[in-house]
Formats: structure tokens, sequence, C-alpha cells
């Protein structure tokens, strides 16, 4: 029987900005790269995306946020992953964070954030790099 | 493997306990298989309804208004949505759930999102399992909706009680209605987008087709429904109820529930007896041998496959 894990990834877009171009190109070149993708759609409370990390058992969330919200809706989602019982997840983030922000962000916690220009290749390789030891491991 | 006190937590409801089996269950790790053996006598109790249809019919949209109703009288929901994985990178965008956002924090409400991983027929191979640990947990109905689907994938109606078959007007003349396959597994027929042009023209081409079958034949419902409305949606519940009450009142039920049973059977016996030989021609270096020989035509590949499944039937 084989064995082998099959990584799952939440795409969401917390808050409420309505531009989910980023979060789709993503969605689609992290499934072209063999992932599972679960995409919410835009619009989702911290507590929506806490509750469909838990159902869909994914290992990896990653949220897109081009809103400026950046600093509250990261540690909301984080406290609603933990209330749900999955505080060990790994977290990532799109979209446009400034460089002040970022360092603040990974210190509380996010394990990496891909702000505009980077290639949809190098976040293929932090998961391989990051998130595929822990599945198969 | 097994996960120690999971069936305990899956049997007390436990939501992250029971969506990690199901992971496991998905991704096929031996030792989740136990536990699921370990749950089927608590299962049973849950009322499986499957909706299928074309791809874009609105089977998802449907299939939110459905949980809507059951949560509505009380009951807990549980979902598992199917979409298909990509046969280039194995990969799958699974947007089921974006139709269904408005129960998303109902914690009566389980929605898992399965992709098909190659497997044919209009639902994932671990779908059946997913259903189980759903059941297990106390789900009072279980939705599955399948892949957007053509003609032939037809596997739902062997996984639910009530299988509702979604279509929209104006997909063909009359001669598609009387063709074989997806249509004939519906115990519900929802004509959706009926506020399209068209729409009573497919309830008649729909009827026609059920008039033409033998008698004794069972009873179909059709429906009109623009879903999205939420139009049609008390008489689709109405008409699953109806359903569901036929198939308890009469031998029917029991008959539905061997007929499952043994399709499930049928199914995992095919599946690990061709696991296991499969397993067995790649162990070892029988499989290059064998292989060379009915290339050069030294054995014929039907002596070649029966000496396979001798040695399969001789090592259990």
């Amino acid at each position: 029987m084989s064995t082998k894990r099959k990584i799952r990834i939440l795409v969401a877009k917390p808050g409420l900005d309505g531009h989910d171009r980023g979060a789709k190109v993503v969605a689609r070149a992290l499934a072209d790269a063999g992932y599972e993708v679960i995409y919410t759609g835009l619009h989702q409370t911290p507590d929506m995306i806490a509750a469909a990390a838990v159902q869909e058992a994914v290992d990896l969330v990653g949220l897109s946020i081009m809103s400026g919200a950046h600093m509250t809706l990261f540690p909301a989602v984080q406290k609603a992953l933990e209330k749900r019982g999955v505080s060990d997840l790994p977290i990532f983030g799109g979209g446009i964070v400034p460089e002040e922000d970022k360092a603040a962000l990974l210190e509380g916690g996010v394990d990496a954030l891909f702000t505009p220009g980077t290639t949809t290749t190098e976040i293929i390789d932090w998961i391989e790099a990051n998130v595929r030891p822990k599945v198969e491991g | 493997m097994v996960a120690v006190g999971r069936v305990e937590d899956v049997l007390a409801g436990t939501v992250v306990r029971a969506a990690r089996l199901m992971r496991d269950l998905d991704d096929q790790i031996p030792g989740a298989l136990e536990e699921l053996k370990a749950l089927y006598p608590h299962t049973g109790g849950a009322f499986i309804v499957g909706v299928t249809g074309n791809p874009g019919s609105g089977k998802s949209t449907i299939v939110d208004c459905l949980i809507a109703q059951y949560r509505e009288a009380g009951l807990r929901v549980g979902v598992v949505a199917i979409d298909p994985s990509s046969p280039y990178s194995g990969g799958a965008i699974l947007g089921d759930r974006i139709r269904m956002q408005r129960h998303a924090t109902d914690d009566s409400v389980f929605i898992r999102s399965l992709a098909t991983r190659g497997h044919l027929g209009g639902l994932s191979r671990s779908t059946q399992d997913i259903i189980t640990v759903m059941d297990a947990m106390g789900h009072d109905v279980i939705i599955v909706e399948t892949v957007g689907v053509g003609q032939d994938e037809v596997d739902v109606v062997s996984t639910a009680h009530t299988s509702v078959v979604v279509v929209v007007p104006g997909l063909g003349d009359e001669i598609q209605a009387i063709k074989a396959g997806i249509l004939e597994i519906a115990d519900i027929l929802v004509v959706n987008k009926a506020d399209r042009d068209g729409a009573d023209r497919t309830v008649a081409d729909l009827s026609m087709m059920l008039d033409l079958r033998a008698k004794g034949a069972k009873t179909v419902r059709i429906l009109k429904a623009v879903a999205i409305k939420e139009g049609g949606m008390v008489e689709l519940v109405e008409a699953v109820d109806l359903h569901r009450r036929e198939l308890d009142s009469e031998t029917e039920g029991r008959r539905r529930g061997l007929e499952r049973a043994e399709t499930r059977l049928k199914d995992l016996v095919r599946t690990l007896a061709l696991e296991r030989a499969l397993a067995l021609l790649e162990s070892g270096d029988g499989l290059s041998a064998l292989v060379e020989r009915i290339a050069e035509r030294e054995i014929d590949p039907y002596s070649a496959a029966e000496q396979v499944l001798a040695e399969l039937m001789g090592n259990p």
C-alpha cells in the first residue's frame, strides 16, 4: 500500500479587500506543483479560516492580504487556529507587507512571507524545504 | 501506527482528531484502516444524500441550500465534496467550500473536500471511508457532492441512500434524455437554473424518458429549481424525505442496504487483490523476467497473468 502523503494547503483571503487574483495565481501554481489546494474565496473571517483548516486537515495555511490589515489579521488567524486546537500549523502569507512589519510578523510565528516580486517557484521551494519533511516525517 | 485513543475521540465527535483520521485514510496510511474497522460497528445512523450532475449545474449551491435546511431542522450535517485531481500534476484545486461559506463556523456542519486522486466513477477512493468517519461522529445527514460528471460516473448510487441528479436546461435534444447512465441512477431529478429558457422542455423530456421505462420501475421525482435564489429547495428536501420514507417503509431499504454492502465488498476485494498482485509482481525480479518472456513470445500474457494470480492465492 502506498503511503505517500499528499500535501494539502488552505489558501484563504481574510479581511475586506476584494483582490483575489494573487491568491488564485498562487493556488493554481501550488496545484500545478502537485499539492491539493483548498481555496475558500474572499472575505474570510479568521475563525472561518481556522474552521476550514481543521476540517480539511491541511498541512499549511496561506493567507493573502492586500488591505494593510496584516498586523491584525495574521495574529487573529493564529489565535483562531489555537482556539480550534491546531496551534502547530505552519502559516505563510502573501500580499503587500512593508519590510518593517515583516520582521514583526515572522517574529510572531508567521513562517514565511512572500511579497510582490516573489516567483511561485520560490514558494514551492520553501514548501518542499520546510513543510514536506514534517508531512512525511 | 494507530493513534492512541483516536477511535474514542472520533466517537466523541472531536473534530481535529476525526479530520486527521480522514486525512490518514485519504493518504492510505495502513494504521488508519484498523481505526476504521473499529468505527464500523458505530455507523449506519446517518442518512446519505448524493448530489451529482454536470460541471456548472449548481451542485455546490444546492448542497449549500440543503445544509441550511437540515440545520434549520436541528440536524448535524456532514459534507463530502469531491473535485478532480489533475491527471498531469496530481494536484487539485478544491473549491466547493466557496459556495458553502455561510456554514463555515457552524460547529454542527463538517465539510471535507477531497480530490479524486486518479479514481474514476465520480468519487474519490476514500469517499466511503470518510463517510464512515462522519457517520461515527454522529452526523445525522451526510451529503456527498461528486465531481462534475459526464454520463457514466455513477458510483454515488452505491454510496448514497438517495441520489439527486442535477441537470440544467438546454443540454440537448430529447435523445440525450433516453441514454443510459447518469439519469438512470436518479431518485430525484432537479432541473436547476429553471429561470432559463427551455426549463419546461427539459422537464417534459425527462418525464418522457421516465414514462418509457418498464412497468414497476422505481419512482423518480422531477423538480424545478433556482438554487442560487433558494428556489425549489424546500421541495427538494421534501422529495428527499419522501424517498427516505419509502426506503424505510418498504423492503426496498433493506434491499438497497444489501446492494450497497455487496458493492462495497466487491470494490474492496478488487482493490486489495489488485494491490497485492501488483506488489507481488513488483517484488524481486519476477516482473521483468515475465515481461521479457511475454515479449519474446515464450509465454502468452493470459497464462502469465494466471501464473501471477495462482501465486497470489497461494500467498494470502
